[in-house]
């Protein structure tokens, strides 16, 4: 429990400075410490495997791809427009109606572990492995097809044409 | 499990409202790609709870899907600004208005 809320008062505001920040390299700064964040909430909820997942593929490639496009640009950081500030007003209210709800759905009472203690390897490379390989093997082929779609997109749409 | 399952949840739900307020309110296209990484994070975390709470391994399965998912996305939507920021100058997502009516 102690765990659990020191993760919800350090991910909280990581997030919101990745949203609220002005200048897009600390937002990214501080959606790497989010993810880290994410990834101690995975092994806490016992999901090893996915939490070195989420190290490997969030904090290390997505973030470093994310890093590289900013630095690319070369980017100023954005000033408040006065034309938009309706918008932002109504993005505000959107945004806070939504996480109301939904956080009205997730606090309701959603039942009980069905065992107290469950399988030893739960959340081990082999029980997730076997369920990935066998039950849904067709999906994980798809992803294959879905990351060379996306490789060979990425190429064709960042070349210089000329 | 000592912590119960709808704290979370209702985590999650926080950082998926803080997601949305992202791709809402900011007008830099890859703040706004951030923000779609913590939503899709925010759902994450829901599966792995419930993956959890059911002890099943399939919502762990289902993580691994969003996380590729992810990846192919980000890779395609960066290189979609990269190639807008080398013919407009601009990733403001107001000026990019080519698609828009």
């Amino acid at each position: 429990m102690t765990l659990f809320w020191i993760l919800a008062f350090l991910t909280v505001p990581a997030a919101l400075t990745v949203v609220l920040h002005r200048n897009p390299v600390y937002s990214a700064l501080a959606l790497v410490f989010t993810l880290f964040q994410v990834a101690i909430m995975f092994v806490a909820l016992e999901a090893y495997l996915i939490a070195f997942l989420q190290v490997i593929i969030y904090a290390g490639a997505i973030l470093v791809l994310i890093l590289f496009a900013i630095m690319l640009l070369s980017l100023e950081p954005e000033e408040p427009s006065p034309e938009r500030s309706t918008m932002r007003a109504w993005g505000w209210g959107v945004a806070a109606l939504l996480m109301l709800e939904l956080g009205a759905v997730a606090s309701m009472e959603h039942g009980a572990s069905p065992a107290q203690a469950g399988p030893k390897d739960f959340g081990s490379v082999t029980s997730v492995a076997t369920e990935l390989f066998s039950t849904h093997l067709l999906p994980f082929e798809l992803t294959s097809i879905l990351l060379l779609v996306a490789l060979v997109g990425a190429v064709v749409l960042a070349r210089r044409r000329s | 499990m000592d912590t119960p399952v709808e704290y979370y949840l209702v985590l999650a739900a926080i950082l998926f409202g803080i997601g949305a307020l992202g791709v809402l309110i900011r007008r830099n296209v890859i703040v706004i790609l951030m923000s779609i990484e913590l939503m899709l994070n925010a759902v994450n975390v829901t599966f792995v709870a419930f993956a959890r709470q059911q002890w099943s391994v399939d919502g762990q399965v289902i993580v691994f899907f969003v996380m590729t998912v992810a990846a192919a996305e980000v890779a395609v939507g960066l290189a979609i600004v990269l190639m807008s920021f080398a013919q407009r100058k601009t990733i403001n997502a107001d000026e990019i208005n080519l698609l828009r009516w």
